[in-house]
């Protein structure tokens, strides 16, 4: 059976269904079909554990056949540990969209069929293997995204739904400028079969002439770079996200920071490093104090927003941010490279976890408030929404790396890594912590202590059953890999790097 | 096989049976010009079906016609020629569903449409470079009465600027083929023969003579800085008219160039490569920047087509077999999907709303009033902006590699146009189809203000989305035809860009 191939297009089909179905089934219809594909990772999950038991890897399990001869694509999907932890990634955290955005009445069967689409396409881009192929499934997930913002967005929708487009799209423009690169060189362009070192000869024998001087493999090695950076995204071109963050729909935004910021970061991984370590190993002084730059500049941003949307939108700057430090530290002068691979990995995973939740939490403040998100709107909801608090607690203590949930390991083991490589990034990171828990604490004493603000008085429901349903999952798993980080630590562990 | 001289006579005969036994009844005329385009189109499909793709041309007919001048009269056909068949067959048969409602002098609007339609058979089957001529003059003056008599906006303007374009670049090509073909002995206007000869010429008189007949050609083809006359041109003409000349007959000037210039004076294409180069780039970003800036939809359409033909240019200009086959896989794509794009404007959104200015269509909740207008274009749009998946996607990017290894600096400019294409598509889209959409304006209540979408609107489009993604999913379907045909003796010449 192919299995890969079933787990890209089975959110495609639920779409299929949900558009087809009457309105009144959409629901229940994307949400199991969503959940279908968490069924089919875990599947995943276990035939490569199985299929490597003899020796202490996670087979990759690869479905391949012929596309198109003339361009030298093939139909390659495949999955080993990294992206199989996605797939499992995508598959808990899309359900759990679907489940919040259960009340989206108005063109509720589009909705639900768009983001099938979307959650179909992230699928896609972590199991794709072929440059063409990976390439479908990463420009067709900006186009649910940008209906799903622009459409169901909040006012300023149509305008963030427009620049988070035309920006993705640029950094495309550049990627395709450098696969173009790396075709020309190649032949081909399935990620596995390029040995960089041949990769980086040919290119630099493919031009003759005057222009031989340009260097043009650094160039096509930018343009990749480009691409990643905006989608991840890598600091100064992140400009596009807080307003995106702010005014998507709550349930795009959880998909937006959770599963497609992994995007950017899968790409940095699977495509860049590998395919260019030599030029990555040289841009790494400058990429690691851009990544500093977007721990730093996350951190402290959020601490003056006023909008807690926005203050979250920073704040995945921030931690997405730490997964890109500890990659590009590794490739420092004299370091070891992937040295900081299983924190950034357990980072991937709980960032999405936490993220989510947050997101979720602060779209029920807004659905419950009449669409306010002011760090001033609200006061004293501990008292009459206790549960709600205690939630959003945890989750922010998720985020914020305390030890016992399941965001600290994976920030200890980056800490590490980097401190090890370059102590003053480390230090200098550590005053983003700090700032983190600033602004965290103030979000949870403003909204939740202090006198009742209207809001409280006006009568604040508490959680509903179906409401911590949607959490208790995220919940759970914070509890989990917060006590027992083994369980993924073992999967991330059988990752086999990529030769540096 | 052998049926395909047919489609030009029978073209010719449907116009004739459309002007005199239509002139009575419109309904008459449709019919006679939907069954000839249908037949004609069938007969493409069914060569294309018993196709064997070959290093040489199939002559179907050869026989001697002006003895004096040596011209003959002589009907071939390779995978190139093919593809462009099969791509004036479907745009025919669209569009006429698309003019489906002209009743004003209806014989002779289709009489008219078919003498333009077999031109431009002729031209793609003629082997015979004075045949060629004939034929490439009898396809532009149709253009002029369909753009004058049931033309819309500046329609004499737009009709007379068009015509004269195309008699100054039809001048420069007789003046080149003239000058050609008194220099080889003035006995043959074959175009293997002049070929043969043509390599004997001097290299003054071989440059010379490239630079007329390019410069001839690439006018119709849309070519920077003569590229003016096309989006005036398609915004006076009817809707099936701007997409036949958008999808077919500007692919009649790039086919002149590759089949006729760059064939025969190889050296001259080498001379010229860099120059020809850097005014298709010029016009890919040029043309696209212009259609970010458009207040009429249709003119945004129309510089789209520049842009668009840039790269079929810019991808002749790099010679390879990569991007020559990437060239004509674009001219397949464009047409199609320039096509659906005026089909969307002119005939679904223009003939319903009666107005193209964006800043009118803003004011209209589009995508509710006419969803069907909307989801199509959004199809198109995401094709015409190189989305993967859609034909335009392979056809650019074996342009772009093609480029890369000639010149990356060609290929980084050209990628830039993919960014532009995406701001300008985008752009319209946002406008025109959901200038006032938010989640308050989604409501399942159905909304009928405008005269449906017929049925034959319907087929039409369903056509051409048809083409363009089966094109997108599997392009080794004309990737198989064109490939060897690049290597017939005719051919090889033009592969001077370097190895693949």
């Amino acid at each position: 059976m192919p299995l890969l191939t079933l787990i890209v297009f089975l959110p495609w089909i639920g779409a299929a269904f949900v558009a087809l179905l009457p309105g009144r089934q959409a629901r229940g219809v994307s949400l199991a079909f969503s959940l279908g594909t968490l069924l089919l990772g875990a599947l995943l999950v276990a035939r490569g554990w199985q299929d490597g038991a003899a020796g202490p890897e996670f087979a990759t399990v690869i479905e391949s056949r012929s596309w198109i001869e003339a361009l030298g694509v093939r139909y390659t999907l495949g999955a080993d540990a990294l992206s199989a932890m996605l797939v499992i990634l995508t598959g808990i955290l899309s359900p759990i969209c679907l489940l919040a955005a259960w009340e989206v009445e108005k063109g509720g069967r589009g909705f639900r069929a768009l983001f099938l689409l979307l959650q179909g396409s992230a699928l896609g881009v972590f199991l794709a293997q072929d440059f063409f192929l990976w390439f479908v499934f990463w420009e067709l997930s900006l186009v649910p995204a940008f209906f799903l913002i622009r459409i169901w967005g909040g006012a300023g929708g149509a305008r963030a739904a427009y620049q988070f487009f035309v920006y993705t799209m640029g950094g495309s423009a550049f990627l395709l400028f450098g696969f173009a690169a790396v075709y020309a060189a190649m032949g081909t362009a399935d990620f596995q079969s390029i040995p960089a070192d041949l990769l980086a000869q040919r290119l630099d024998g493919l031009v003759s002439g005057r222009l031989s001087a340009v260097p043009w493999a650094t160039l096509a090695f930018l343009g990749i770079l480009l691409g990643f950076a905006v989608k991840a995204p890598l600091f100064p071109f992140h400009t596009w996200m807080p307003v995106t963050y702010a005014e998507a729909p709550a349930p795009v935004s959880m998909f937006l920071t959770a599963i497609m910021s992994k995007m950017g970061v899968y790409g940095f991984l699977r495509i860049l490093v590998p395919l260019f370590p030599a030029e990555v190993q040289a841009a790494a002084p400058v990429l690691t104090g851009l990544a500093l730059a977007g721990v730093l500049a996350g951190a402290f941003a959020a601490l003056v927003q006023k909008d807690l949307r926005r203050m979250l939108a920073y704040s995945s700057l921030n931690h997405v941010g730490y997964c890109l430090l500890a990659l590009f530290v590794g490739f420092l002068p004299g370091q070891n490279a992937y040295v900081g691979t299983p924190g950034i990995l357990l980072q991937m995973f709980n960032h999405g976890l936490s993220a989510a939740a947050l997101f979720y939490l602060v779209g029920i403040l807004e659905a419950r408030s009449g669409g306010r998100r002011g760090l001033k709107d609200f006061g004293g909801l501990r008292s009459v929404a206790p549960v709600f608090a205690g939630i959003t607690g945890v989750a922010m203590f998720s985020s914020l790396g305390l030890p016992g949930l399941n965001g600290f390991v994976g920030e200890f083991l980056i800490f590490v890594s980097v401190f090890r490589g370059a102590p003053w990034v480390a230090a200098a990171a550590t005053l983003a912590l700090l700032a983190t828990a600033i602004f965290l604490l103030t979000f949870y004493q403003r909204v939740f202590h202090g006198p009742k603000g209207d809001v409280a008085q006006a009568g604040f429901a508490d959680l509903s059953r179906r409401e911590i349903l949607t959490l208790a999952p995220l919940v759970a798993l914070m509890l989990l890999l917060g006590l027992w980080p083994q369980a993924l630590l073992q999967l991330i562990n059988l990752w086999i790097l990529p030769v540096p | 096989m052998s049926l395909l001289p047919w489609t030009i006579y029978l073209s010719f005969a449907g116009a004739l049976a459309c002007t005199f036994g239509g002139a009575r009844s419109a309904q008459v005329a449709r019919w006679i010009a939907l069954g000839t385009t249908g037949i004609t189109w069938l007969i493409t499909l069914v060569a294309a079906v018993g196709f064997e793709p070959a290093p040489a041309m199939v002559t179907l007919v050869d026989v001697p016609w002006i003895a004096s001048i040596g011209a003959h009269y002589r009907l071939a056909v390779d995978g190139i020629s093919l593809a462009l068949l099969v791509l004036t067959g479907l745009a025919a048969t669209t569009g006429v569903l698309f003019s489906w409602n002209i009743s004003d002098r209806a014989g002779g609007y289709f009489g008219l449409y078919l003498t333009l339609i077999g031109g431009v058979y002729g031209v793609f089957l003629s082997t015979d470079a004075f045949l060629f001529f004939v034929f490439y003059e009898i396809a532009i003056v149709p253009k002029y009465f369909l753009i004058a008599r049931w033309g819309s906006t500046n329609r004499e303007y737009g009709a007379m600027k068009l015509v004269l374009y195309s008699f100054a670049g039809s001048a420069l090509v007789l003046a080149g083929l003239l000058w050609a073909h008194a220099t080889a002995g003035g006995t043959s206007f074959g175009l293997d023969e002049l070929a043969f000869a043509a390599a004997r010429f001097s290299r003054l008189e071989q440059l010379g003579m490239f630079a007329l007949l390019f410069t001839g050609f690439a006018v119709l083809a849309g070519m920077f800085p003569f590229h003016t006359w096309a989006p005036t041109g398609h915004v006076a003409a009817p809707t099936a008219a701007s997409m036949l000349l958008a999808g077919v007959v500007m692919k009649l000037g790039a086919y002149g160039c590759l089949r006729v210039a760059m064939a025969l004076f190889p050296t001259g294409l080498e001379f010229w490569q860099p120059t020809i180069a850097w005014l298709a780039v010029i016009g890919i970003v040029y043309a696209g920047l212009v259609a970010l800036v458009q207040d009429d939809f249709k003119f945004v359409i129309g510089y789209s087509s520049v842009s668009h033909m840039g790269f079929v240019l810019l991808g002749l200009a790099a010679a390879n077999e990569r991007a020559l086959s990437g060239a004509v896989l674009q001219m397949f794509s464009h047409g199609v999907i320039a096509g659906l794009l005026f089909a969307v404007v002119g005939r679904l959104v223009y003939d319903r709303t009666h107005t193209r200015r964006l800043a009118d269509l803003r004011a209209m909740p589009l995508h509710r009033l006419m969803p069907w207008a909307a989801g199509v274009f959004v199809i198109a749009g995401l094709a015409s902006m190189g989305m993967p998946g859609f034909s335009g996607f392979p056809a650019e990017l074996a342009i772009l590699v093609g480029a890369w290894q000639v010149s990356p600096v060609w290929a980084l400019a050209a990628a830039s146009g993919v960014l532009v294409a995406a701001a300008f598509t985008l752009r319209a889209m946002q406008v025109c189809f959901f200038g006032k959409a938010g989640i308050d304006e989604v409501s399942d209540a159905p909304v009928h203000p405008y005269e449906p979408i017929t049925l034959p609107e319907k087929v039409g489009t369903v056509l051409l989305v048809a083409a363009t993604l089966l094109i997108g999913l599997h392009p080794d379907l004309l990737f198989d035809w064109i490939l060897p045909s690049l290597q017939s003796p005719l051919m090889q010449g033009t592969l001077i860009g370097g190895a693949p």
